[in-house]
Formats: C-alpha cells, sequence, structure tokens
C-alpha cells in the first residue's frame, strides 16, 4: 500500500499509540500479583507495537518529503493540531525506537522482580513519548510529547534504578526540563512572528515558493504548507513545523525572512533544549548519573534513542528553521569547539572509568559529540553519516548496556576489576562483546565504520583541523573499549567468576537483531541510507541554498563529471 | 453611589434589580443563613448534614449563576447605580468560586469529623466567605469592592482561627487578621487618594478622568502605588508575603485548601477589574520614563516566583511547602496582567481555573493524610504511598505534575497561555521575564517531586489507610480527570477563559477610545 493509502488508515497513530493502550489494559485488567502474565503480555504487546512500525517501509524514498501525513483539528484557538508526519530520517528512528522498545521490554524479563505491573506501564508510556517526539509535525504537539516523556523517565530510574537513583533521577528530570522549558520560548516567539510576517504579500510568495521547493513533488506535504501558511495570511499562528522550515528557507533578494539577530536568539533557545537532550559537552554532566544508575532498559532507552532526539530537534528545527544562525562562523564554531571537546572529553573519561556502565555512559558523550560535529559540517556526506550513526550508536550502545545488563543480573557489581577472564566461562557473551566492541570502535564491516567513515569524510571536506580532532576520538575509542575487553573477558579467570552461566536463549534472542543490523549496516548500508539520503540532502539545501549546484558545476568544471549536456539522459540525483 | 442617598429608596426597582443580578449570591447566603438556625437544633452526631446543606446551596446557587448567564445572553448588565456589574468576566469567576466552594466543603466532612470539629458555622462561615467573593468579581465601584472584599475576608479569618484550641491556628489567624487588616487600610487609602484626584469611586469613571489628563499626576501614581499594595498583600505576593506560611500552616487544612484558592482567585478578579477597568491610564509601558503598573507588577512577579520557589525547595512541612508553591503561582498569575493582552488573559483566567482543580486536589491528599492521632503534615508522611494507596498516590502525582506545568495536564495550558502573553508583546523585557518564569517552572518541579519521591520512592512507614470518604474520593477523582481533560482537551476551556478575557479587552479599547 502507498503511503497516502497507510495514512488514511492512521498508521502513525497506530504505532504512536498502541504502546498506551498496551499500559492501559496493563492498568486495568491485570492484577499486580500475577507477574508472570503482567510479563507475557508485555513481551507480547512490545513486539505487537513493533509490527505496524513495519508499514513505514513503504516510505516513498523517490518522492522524500514527510509523508503518511494526518492532520486533524486539536486546539483551533491557537492553532495547535493533530499533525503527524515522518520523513525518511524519521523513519529509520521511528523504527529503531519501535525495535529497542521490544528490547527493552525483553530484557527486563528477569531484572525487574518488584513492582513489575507498574515498570511495564511506565516503560510501554515511555514508548509513546519517544515516538510521538520523532512523529510530530505540529510544534506544539511536539513539545507535548517533549515534555511527556520525561515523566516515566523519571520513574524509571527513579524507582527502579541502583543505589544513587533518587539523586539520578532527579538531576534527570530537571536538567532536561530546564532546557525544554527555554526551548518553548522560542517555539512561541516562531509562532507569533510568522503571521506577522505573512502580512507582506512579498513573503507569502516567497514563503510558498520555499513550501514549493522544500516538497518537491510531494504533494500532500505541499498541502499542509500551504493550509499552515493560509492561516498565517490570516494572522491567525500556526505550530507546522514543515511551515517553519519554509518560513526559514524563503528568501527575498538573497536575505532571510528572520533577521540574523533573532534567528540567533532562536536558535539559542532550542539549542540549549537539544544540547542537553545531546548531550553536548558541557551540558552531559547528567548523563553519567542517569545512565549508571537506571535499570538495563532505562539505559538501553537513554542511551539508544532518548539521545537521538537532541541529535534529531538540531536536524528537523535548527538547521532548517534557523538556517542562517546555524551557518553563522561563530556559531558554527562553538558548535564544532563543543562537539570535539565532547569527542575528546568524554573519551578521555570514559577510559578513566572503574565502573563498566560509567565507561559506556562516558563512550556515549563521545560518539554523541561525533555525531553532532557530522550535523554542523553541513554536507551531504557528514549529515548522512551522522543519521546513520544516530542509528549506529543506538544499536551498538544499546547492546553495550544489554551487555552490563547480562553480567550485573549474574553477578551483581558493575566494577571492571571485579570480572576476569570471562571468555573462559561465557564464550558465546565474549563473541557478542567483541562484534559489538568492534562496532562501537567502527571496525570495517560493522555498523560503526560506515558511519563514522561518511562523517569523517564530510568534516575532513570542510575543515581538517576537525577531523583530525575527531579521528583522535576515534582512537580513543579504541583505545578505552579494547582495554574494558581485555581487562574483563581476557586473563585467568577469577575465581567468583567461575560459575557465571553464558547467555540464556532469551538474552540471545534480543542480542541477535542487533549483531544482524550491526553486520547488515556494516556491509551493506545502501537500504538503509536510502531511506534519508533525499531529506538528507534537503537539509543540506536548505542550511547552504545552492551547495549542490555549486559542487555540481565544480565537479563538470573539472571533468569530473560528464556535463549535463553529455548526460542529457541522466542517472539522476548526482551529488 | 451618592445617588443613593439622596433619592430615597424605591423599594420594588430595588427588588427587580436583586433578582435580575444577586439571585446566585442571595441563594447562597440564604443557604448560609439557614445552617447557622438548622445547627442550634441538631445533636453532634447530625451536624455534618450541615456540610451536604452546603453543597446544596453551592449547587442551587450554580443553578441561579445559570439562569442569569443565560437571562444575559453574552451581554453585560449594569447595576445598582453603577455599583454592580455582570458580565461574563463576573460569570467565569463566580464559577470558580463555586467549585472551590464546593471542592472545600467535600474534602472538609472527614477532616472535622477527625477534629472534632464538626459545627455548622464552618460551612456557613465558608458560604459567607464565597458570597463575598462573588460580589468581589462583579464589583464594578471602589467602596463595593472593598466592602465584599471584607465580607470574604473575615469570614475566612474566623475560619482559620477555627481550631479554637490550637496554638498554631490561633497564631496564623492572629497574623493573617493583623496584616490583613494592615493591607485593608493601605487599600482604602489608595482608594481614598483615588476619590480625591479624581471625585469618583466608579472604576469606569475613574478610567475616563484619569484618562482625560495627559500625564498622570503625582497623587494618582501614589493612590495606584496604595492600591496595588494591597492587593499584593492580598495574593501573597513578595515582599507582602510574609503572612501566608504561617497562615496556611496554622489554619485547618481544609480552609487552607479554600483560602489558598478561593482568596487567590478572588484577589485576582479585583486585580484584574480595578487595574484594567479603573487604571488603565497608568499602565505604563517598559521605557524607564512612563512605568506604571505593570512594571510593579513585572517586578513583584519575578520576586514572587523566584523567592517562592526557592524558599519551598527548604521546607519539611507538606502545608508551608504548599504554602510558598502558592505564592510563587501568584508570581505566574500576575504575569497575565503584565502582558495585558488577550493572551494573558486567558492564561490569567485558565490558569485560576485549573488552579481550583490541581491545588485543591493535592490539598485534598494532604486532609486525607490527617488521621486519628497523626497530624500528616510532612513531606515524609507521604512515604510509600503507592504501596498503601495506589489510587491516591496516582492522583496526587496528576495533581503535582499540573502545578509544576508539565503537560499533558491543565497546569502546562494556564502557563502557556501566560508565557505566550509575555512573548506575544515582543518585548525583549517581558521575554527577559518569561525567561525567569520558565527557569522558575524547572524549579519548581523540584519541591513537587519530594512528594512524588516520597510517595513512590519512600518505603512505607505509615500503614493506617487514609482518612478518605467516598464523597472526597469522588471529589478528588473529579478534580484528577479535570486536571487531564483540560490539558488533553482544551477548546471549550480555553473558550470559557476566553469570554472572560476578551471581556477585559474590550473593555480596555473602550476606556482608552472613548470617553
Amino acid at each position: 500500500m502507498s503511503p497516502e493509502r497507510l495514512a488514511e488508515y492512521h498508521l502513525l497513530s497506530i504505532i504512536t499509540w498502541l504502546p498506551v493502550l498496551g499500559a492501559l489494559i496493563l492498568i486495568f485488567f491485570f492484577h499486580r500479583e500475577r507477574k508472570q502474565a503482567i510479563r507475557i503480555f508485555a513481551n507480547v504487546w512490545a513486539i505487537l507495537s513493533f509490527l505496524p512500525s513495519l508499514w513505514l517501509l513503504t516510505y516513498d524514498r523517490r518522492l522524500g518529503g514527510i509523508q503518511f501525513i494526518e492532520d486533524v483539528e486539536w486546539i483551533p484557538q491557537i492553532g495547535a493540531r493533530y499533525q503527524l508526519g515522518v520523513d525518511g530520517i524519521s523513519v529509520v528512528l521511528v523504527l529503531l525506537t519501535t525495535l529497542i522498545g521490544v528490547i527493552a521490554v525483553a530484557c527486563s524479563w528477569g531484572f525487574i522482580q518488584e513492582r513489575v505491573k507498574e515498570y511495564y506501564v511506565v516503560l510501554l508510556l515511555l514508548q509513546t513519548g519517544i515516538l510521538g517526539v520523532f512523529v510530530s509535525m505540529d510544534m506544539f504537539l511536539f513539545y507535548v510529547f517533549w515534555e511527556v516523556m520525561l515523566v516515566p523517565m523519571y520513574f524509571l530510574i527513579g524507582v527502579w534504578g541502583s543505589e544513587n537513583r533518587l539523586y539520578a533521577a532527579i538531576k534527570f528530570f530537571i536538567y532536561t526540563l530546564f532546557g525544554s522549558v527555554v526551548m518553548l520560548l522560542a517555539i512561541l516567539k516562531l509562532y507569533f512572528i510568522f503571521p506577522d510576517y505573512l502580512k507582506q504579500p512579498e513573503v507569502q510568495q516567497a514563503v510558498l515558493q520555499a513550501a514549493r521547493f522544500i516538497s518537491g513533488e510531494n504533494e500532500p506535504m505541499y498541502r499542509m504548507i500551504a493550509s499552515a501558511v493560509q492561516l498565517g495570511m490570516q494572522g491567525k499562528g500556526t505550530f507546522n513545523i514543515m511551515a517553519m522550515q519554509a518560513l526559514g528557507t524563503a528568501r527575498l533578494g538573497g536575505a532571510p525572512i528572520i533577521p540574523l539577530s533573532l534567528q540567533l536568539w532562536l536558535f539559542a533557545g532550542f539549542f540549549l533544549s537539544f544540547a542537553i537532550k545531546v548531550p553536548m559537552f558541557p551540558f552531559h554532566t547528567w548523563l553519567p548519573d542517569a545512565h549508571t544508575e537506571a535499570p538495563t532498559a532505562g539505559s538501553v532507552i537513554l542511551a539508544g534513542i532518548l539521545l537521538k532526539l537532541g541529535t534529531y530537534g538540531f536536524v528537523r528545527f535548527n538547521l532548517p528553521i534557523l538556517p542562517d544562525a546555524s551557518r553563522d562562523p561563530r556559531v558554527v564554531q562553538v558548535m564544532a569547539f563543543l562537539a570535539i571537546m565532547g569527542i575528546v572529553y568524554g573519551a578521555l573519561v570514559a577510559m578513566a572509568q572503574r565502573d563498566w556502565k560509567r565507561l559506556v555512559a562516558y563512550s556515549s558523550i563521545s560518539h554523541m559529540g561525533m555525531i553532532m560535529l557530522g550535523i554542523f559540517a553541513f554536507n551531504p556526506s557528514s549529515l548522512n553519516g551522522a543519521v546513520l550513526q544516530m542509528i549506529n550508536h543506538g544499536i551498538s550502545t544499546s547492546a553495550l548496556f544489554l551487555i552490563v545488563g547480562v553480567v550485573y543480573e549474574r553477578h551483581h557489581t558493575r566494577l571492571i576489576n571485579d570480572y576476569r577472564g570471562l571468555s573462559h566461562v561465557m564464550p558465546g557473551f565474549a563473541a557478542v562483546f567483541m562484534i559489538m566492541t568492534m562496532s562501537s570502535i567502527g571496525l570495517p564491516m560493522l555498523n560503526g565504520f560506515i558511519g563514522e567513515f561518511l562523517i569523517l569524510r564530510g568534516v575532513f571536506e570542510e575543515n581538517r583541523l576537525w577531523a583530525a580532532f575527531a579521528a583522535t576520538g576515534i582512537v580513543l575509542g579504541a583505545g578505552y573499549m579494547l582495554w574494558l575487553y581485555q581487562r574483563t573477558m581476557y586473563g585467568e579467570v577469577k575465581e567468583d567468576n567461575r560459575h557465571l552461566p553464558d547467555l540464556y536463549p532469551r538474552e540471545w534472542a534480543y542480542f541477535l537483531p542487533l549483531v544482524i543490523l550491526a553486520f547488515w549496516i556494516g556491509i551493506y548500508p545502501k537500504p538503509f541510507l536510502s531511506y534519508f539520503e533525499k531529506p538528507v540532502a534537503m537539509v543540506v539545501e536548505q542550511v547552504r541554498p545552492g551547495y549542490s549546484q555549486r559542487l555540481l558545476e565544480r565537479a563538470e568544471r573539472s571533468g569530473l563529471l560528464p556535463t549535463r549536456a553529455q548526460a542529457a539522459d541522466g542517472r539522476g540525483g548526482g551529488r | 453611589m451618592m445617588g443613593l442617598l439622596f433619592q430615597g429608596l424605591d423599594w420594588r426597582w430595588l427588588v427587580d434589580q436583586a433578582v435580575m443580578f444577586l439571585m446566585p449570591e442571595i441563594v447562597l447566603a440564604v443557604f448560609a443563613c439557614v445552617l447557622l438556625v438548622l445547627d442550634i437544633g441538631w445533636r453532634a452526631t447530625e451536624r455534618r448534614w450541615a456540610a451536604y446543606v452546603a453543597l446544596g446551596g453551592v449547587g442551587a446557587s450554580a443553578v441561579a449563576l445559570a439562569q442569569t448567564y443565560l437571562n444575559l445572553r453574552g451581554h453585560e448588565a449594569i447595576g445598582f447605580y453603577e455599583m454592580y456589574i455582570v458580565d461574563s468576566f463576573a460569570i467565569v469567576f463566580k464559577v470558580i468560586f463555586l467549585l472551590t466552594a464546593a471542592l472545600a466543603i467535600a474534602l472538609s466532612v472527614k477532616f472535622l469529623d477527625i477534629e472534632r470539629e464538626q459545627r455548622g458555622e464552618y460551612y456557613a462561615l465558608m458560604l459567607f466567605a464565597t458570597v463575598g467573593m462573588m460580589f468581589m468579581a462583579s464589583g464594578l465601584d471602589l467602596l463595593a469592592i472593598f466592602i465584599s472584599f471584607e465580607l470574604a475576608a473575615l469570614s475566612i479569618y474566623v475560619l482559620v482561627a477555627y481550631f479554637k484550641g490550637d496554638r498554631k491556628s490561633n497564631e496564623g489567624a492572629l497574623k493573617y487578621f493583623l496584616l490583613g487588616i494592615f493591607s485593608s487600610g493601605i487599600f482604602l487609602y489608595g482608594i481614598s487618594l483615588l476619590y480625591g484626584v479624581t471625585g469618583e469611586t466608579n472604576l469606569r469613571k475613574i478610567a475616563a478622568a484619569l484618562a482625560a489628563e495627559q500625564t498622570p499626576g503625582f497623587l494618582a501614581i501614589l493612590a495606584m502605588v496604595f492600591i496595588v499594595a494591597g492587593l499584593f498583600f492580598k495574593v501573597a505576593a513578595v515582599p507582602f508575603h510574609m503572612w501566608a506560611p504561617d497562615a496556611y500552616e496554622g489554619a485547618p487544612s481544609s480552609v487552607t485548601a479554600f483560602m489558598s484558592v478561593g482568596s487567590k482567585a478572588a484577589a485576582f478578579a479585583i486585580f484584574a477589574r480595578i487595574f484594567v477597568y479603573g487604571l488603565p491610564a497608568l499602565r505604563g509601558t517598559t521605557s524607564l520614563e512612563n512605568l506604571g503598573w505593570m512594571a510593579v507588577i513585572g517586578a513583584i512577579s519575578a520576586l514572587t516566583m523566584t523567592w517562592g520557589n526557592l524558599a519551598a525547595i527548604t521546607q519539611a512541612n507538606a502545608k508551608r511547602l504548599m504554602a510558598y508553591s502558592s505564592i510563587s503561582h501568584a508570581g505566574f498569575l500576575l504575569l497575565g496582567l503584565v502582558a495585558g493582552n488577550q493572551t494573558g488573559y486567558i492564561g490569567l483566567v485558565i490558569y485560576l481555573f485549573v488552579y481550583v482543580f490541581m491545588n485543591l486536589g493535592a490539598w485534598g491528599v494532604i486532609i486525607a493524610l490527617r488521621r486519628e492521632s497523626i497530624p500528616g503534615d510532612r513531606v515524609e508522611d507521604f512515604n510509600g504511598l503507592i504501596h498503601t494507596n495506589p489510587v491516591m498516590a496516582v492522583l496526587m502525582t496528576i495533581f503535582l505534575i499540573s502545578l509544576a506545568g508539565i503537560p499533558p495536564t491543565a497546569g502546562f495550558l494556564g502557563k502557556y497561555f501566560l508565557f505566550a502573553g509575555l512573548i506575544e508583546t515582543g518585548n525583549r523585557w517581558l521575554a527577559a521575564l518569561a525567561v525567569i518564569a520558565v527557569i522558575n517552572t524547572a524549579v519548581s518541579l523540584y519541591y513537587y517531586a519530594r512528594f512524588i519521591k516520597a510517595m513512590f520512592m519512600g518505603p512505607v512507614t505509615e500503614p493506617t489507610p487514609l482518612a478518605l470518604t467516598p464523597l472526597m474520593r469522588t471529589a478528588l477523582v473529579v478534580a484528577a480527570v479535570m486536571v487531564l481533560l483540560v490539558g488533553i482537551y482544551p477548546p471549550p476551556w480555553v473558550d470559557l477563559s476566553r469570554l472572560a478575557a476578551e471581556q477585559l479587552i474590550a473593555i480596555t479599547h473602550e476606556v482608552i477610545a472613548g470617553f
């Protein structure tokens, strides 16, 4: 079925709200003492919620843009609508979320013994919150999901976490809330200036042109933007994200419609929220606590998906809506500096950790810094790499947290020194750990390599110094990960490690999809890239108007490409 | 006003006017008087019937209010020599007061049983206070406002001191009473100065007289300062907030619940009425040459939010904590007046509307913690509530999340409109104020989360079941459902608030353009 037909069946709503439905069923139909029944139901329901998201693979990659659009009135007085839609970037992130959702539910089977019912309720609610953020096309709705998500996460860390959970939970909650309320002001400002600017006829023209440009041949998307622009012309506000992107992309005689000074303020508002979520250095201090104290499923969701919300925010809001602020040399300098700081600092601190889980947590800071650097290099290669690396990081870091969860469940300690020679007693586990270590380091044939290669290639094009620093991060990454592997897996078996059992079938079941994906992306990434190539190219075009055109001309001049006259039949869409 | 004295009274006319305008208040006052009489005849065990009679009175008053609303058909009606106005603004506020009274009465019954203080006069006083508040919302004349204000205040002074044997109750009441009459004096002095400047006590005529002058005189500004100071006392804005924590802690919890919502809403009703109707000429801007009440309220609001929040963080007593939280909410509410546009006024009204449910809900759970021999007013008393009473723990969480302003609850909607009002002005000072406000939102989460932490992550320390009656359960569930309903499906409630807000906007334009 085509995306338009599926949208008529409310595919995105189904994907988003299925977990909540499951939570409601759990609340009302399951007694809290029937733990086994609750576990079975939650696992089945998680798989059931994953299946509809597979329909998203019918996303029309040739057409690009926002598809599966749903649009219902919500609060007419302020123009907030229940608008859902996904582009290629959100498609892969939604799929990652639903997949990790299944794994998070599955990995809690044995670990969670108390308050089982509440646990799965919270986990399912969290799932809806995250999915909502990825599919919202209305900033108000986006914001609602963005904040709603914090509440279940707070409970997840605070109730089911380890010793220092209370501190970690409230720190996470307040930190992220602080960022998001500032974003609310930026959203409000955008909401109020939109109709103001649209009073001028030439702006209306330019915005509609930009809408046409960013939607290409995607008629439903154009209709969505045009109706939002209509609202703006009548002096009413709209929260439509794509209409804001059109406003940001539109040019009046080469000048932006939102003046640069205001763009910088708005950029700061969004930046704070997203940078805390990513987290970028120096806003990262909540992360090691939250990741370390959370139960395994919490860490998996935090590292695997929640952090991507920040980078997704940059790609969805900052770059396309505020392109002039984004490519302002001062901003780029600061962003690159912070990203590189994150890469190097995160890696160095990870190296010094004695706590296995904390080490993985700090490695996340380093990897997320790499993604941020890729985003702010603004070329198709680096941005494609960044989006792919979001997926890769989701796969490999989730797996690494699962690995910590496995040993913690068996031995109830996270200190690296308490483990030695595990490869002798848990060979299967050691193999999985090896694969994921290599994936995290970026070994060719595994997913991490493709993402990091694309990012580095793009960054190198922009600034060789940045690329040099980023490469150090990879070297350091190999250092701490291999050292960790060596300390825990090799050597003589520690006495109390001797009877740790190898992976159970249930554990194999949830490691297997991650391992398969790691190899698949590493060997043949094209199917994944093909989903977001076009949307990413559009983001580049929005933040750097005419970039691909200039690139093409340069290639033609230097004789690298046949001129357009020679290639009249055109294989289409070359960069 | 003066006409009343000189023309002599036409009784028939007066009765007509009263039937037209005052039915809700009359009904409520009659019920209150009847309660006082009935109470004499009741035995101690029968006294709880007073609560149901009082609830009936609130219901009957609500019916009368609906009748008045239908009679008006969206118009406004002014009567009693322009002292009394019934418009959608007044009606929406009266709805808020009646809801507050109903919920507070429902939460009181069991509590008074436990305290062995079940008496009819308690409910009668609550009804009288509500009558006073309803008059406040309709006052168009400063004297009418002042008198109704005192009716509400006096009833509440007595209610705060209702536990005669309790030292804290007496101390709180005395502080509240002394500072209350002190602020009333300041307020009255402001009124007299304003009368001296304009020769009027009617708000519309004052507005016209002030608008006629090019620049406001010194006395007019002085009068404005006194009035605003008096009102800051009433809404417990920093630095006039000192009475609030003591009064809130000392008063019986059910009274605190009632006054923290009802009195606050009433004070904001006259705040909006006096400043938007009477003193638009003194509004001023944010530029240094032309400062007016907007700048004063803006500065005080920033101070109130911040101080209330910071003080709340350190409290160990749940009642004191909620008192400081309510101070910081007063700061948020002032933002609506500072913004001074429709969005801001909608924010003010809808925030008060949802504050009824979220704050009374939270207080309801605190009241339920008061059991035989357990004071239940510390944050630790919430420990492990999820194990002993999961439903109440979940309801309390909904109320707290709403108070912290996190979607999808109603509290978020209120905060949204208040912030949006500030941003809509496009003024950078007001944008800075909005930044202070949002930071405070994040800070406030910290102390609300202390309750959540205790309920969900604390060990069970007190297995005694909560003091709950079916009536109370119903009230709390209704409040929670409203908190979620307003948050998830806002359109009808936004419309309701817009009715009131449009009244303020219309009058602002009319006063500035006309006369």
